[in-house]
């Protein structure tokens, strides 16, 4: 997939430029502070928006081309979408949802199978309105695969979600990009979600590609030597003596740090940390 | 012994009035909540004029316009053979226009009302515009359907001034309740005038009460900008 686009940014007064080749079959998050364009790249490429200017091709298709004039408009590019709020309609139950997606192309094989996947059998003659957040998210995914799309584009899907439904919906999510063999976009905050999905990052600030790579590479933290290393946000800074602690919410798991005084001023709340040990091995317990 | 042709003549023009009124409606309301146009504020004006106009006037531009004198009112009579002035067709067209608001502002409420993912989300997954509203827009505007279905049909058998321009007083054609009662007090009938008054004043309190019970309360909230 190529995509060579400028589109100016509402709001702000930057423009959105992207220029990125995205190898088809692979996981892309893209990541970036709110407001810095990675939405509008999503809807852009769904034929949501317009860009101002440029080209979007996708599996030989010319989706889009100012030169030409060429607009191919969302309805026929055949694009999965996984919104942020969740988008399933709620006069029909999920079931309904799910033939509504399907439209005439009914396919009761890959209807059972999506049905399966993501564990809807008992939900089907629910109305959106008895589900919970996860679940009518987990209805959203499978409607947006009903029409077996090549390209999967996720709008901060899980944002909304408590960290255990997140988990899942992540494995979910990596399941059908490789069992569909699908081309993935995600828009995510989550650094941690990055490292479990992603073949490549795209970080976007303020319209530009500031960094682009592994999970690893973006974050830089390819140097440590990741024996024992998870990411966290700092939720506390205490000085104690000598020392400062450090508290770091880590998968909602808090845990401490001691830091010398000289490091803690490099630290405010709220930074993303990577914790990482390299000297000692840990201990590792079986827990269920 | 009272003569119900009035009455059956006035529910049976807001029945059909109400039914034409919502397919020329959901277009327009459409249009009007969803439109960028510069032209959007003239147009929801010009719809929203029956409700402040005396209907006199939208009554006499109308006999004017279908007389068979004018263009309209003539190549309506050659070519389709129809005749709107003093006859029942012409009371359906007047009143259509003349209860419009009364149907376009729910409808034009309802469909701002749905978060607009309903109508991207329906569009990635390949709908058009058109099944979209169908299947999608329609069904979760079901209450602002429903009032403007009750309010148009309760708005139209309370109409006068439009009706008498373009219709007059023809009995069992364009001789509706509310004009039985302007007559019949006219000549002095009062019992008649009572009879018709009374059925017409439960008729429409019985609606609105219908409405009132089945919107919880909420019927003047479209009025409300």
């Amino acid at each position: 997939m190529n995509v060579a686009i400028t589109k100016k940014l509402g709001a702000a007064e930057f423009q959105l430029t992207m220029e990125c080749t995205i190898q088809e079959g692979t996981f892309t998050c893209l990541v970036g502070p709110s407001g810095s364009g990675k939405t509008t790249f999503l809807k852009i490429v769904a034929g949501l928006l317009e860009a101002d200017a440029g080209v979007i091709h996708f599996d030989g298709h010319c989706w889009f081309d100012k030169s030409t004039k060429t607009l191919v408009p969302a309805q026929k590019r055949n694009i999965g979408y996984v919104f942020q709020e969740y988008a399933v309609f709620p006069n029909m139950t999920v079931e309904g949802n799910m033939d509504y997606a399907f439209g005439k192309l009914k396919n009761k094989t890959l209807k059972d199978t999506l049905v399966s996947i993501m564990e809807l059998q008992d939900l089907l003659k629910e109305v959106p309105g008895h589900l919970s957040g996860g679940q009518k998210q987990r209805v959203a995914l499978a409607m947006a695969l009903c029409r077996q799309p090549k390209l999967l584009l996720l709008d901060e899907p899980l944002g909304a979600l408590d960290h255990a439904m997140r988990s899942k919906m992540q494995q979910y999510i990596s399941e059908v990009h490789k069992k569909y063999k699908l081309t993935t976009i995600m828009v995510t905050h989550d650094i941690a979600e990055t490292y479990i999905l992603a073949d490549k990052v795209i970080q976007l600030d303020k319209g530009s590609v500031v960094k682009e790579g592994t999970a690893d590479q973006v974050y830089g933290t390819a140097s440590i030597s990741g024996k024992f290393s998870f990411n966290g946000v700092v939720v506390d800074k205490t000085p104690s003596g000598i020392l400062h602690i450090i508290t770091v919410l880590i998968n909602n798991e808090a845990c401490k740090v001691v830091v010398t005084h000289h490091e803690a001023n490099f630290i405010e709340i709220g930074d993303k940390v990577r914790v990482a040990s390299k000297a000692f091995n840990p201990v590792i317990q079986k827990i269920n | 012994m009272m003569d119900w042709s009035p009455i059956l003549l006035s529910l049976e023009l807001a029945f059909f009035t109400a039914i034409i009124l919502f397919v020329v409606a959901v277009p327009l309301a459409y249009w009007l909540a969803y439109s960028n146009s510069k032209w959007k504020v003239l147009v929801e004006s010009l719809i929203s004029l029956p409700i402040v106009l005396p209907p006199t006037v939208i009554g006499f531009y109308l006999l004017l316009l279908f007389s068979p004198e004018s263009g309209v009112g003539a190549w309506l009579e050659h070519t389709l053979g129809i005749q709107l002035v003093f006859s029942f067709p012409g009371l359906i067209v007047a009143s259509t226009i003349y209860s419009l608001p009364f149907m376009v502002q729910p409808l034009q409420a309802g469909f701002s009302s749905l978060p607009s993912l309903y109508r991207t989300a329906s569009y990635v997954l390949g709908k058009s515009r058109f099944t979209t509203l169908i299947r999608v827009l329609l069904p979760n505007i079901q209450p602002a359907i429903f009032t403007g279905l009750v309010l148009s049909f309760a708005h139209t058998i309370g109409e006068f001034g439009v009706v008498l321009m373009i219709g007059g007083n023809i009995p069992s054609v364009t001789r509706v309740a509310s004009i039985a009662i302007y007559d019949e007090v006219e000549s002095l009938n009062y019992n008649s005038a009572h009879q018709y008054s009374i059925v017409l004043f439960a008729l429409c309190f019985g609606i609105l009460v219908v409405l009132n019970v089945l919107n919880k309360g909420s019927f003047f909230k479209f009025f409300k900008k």
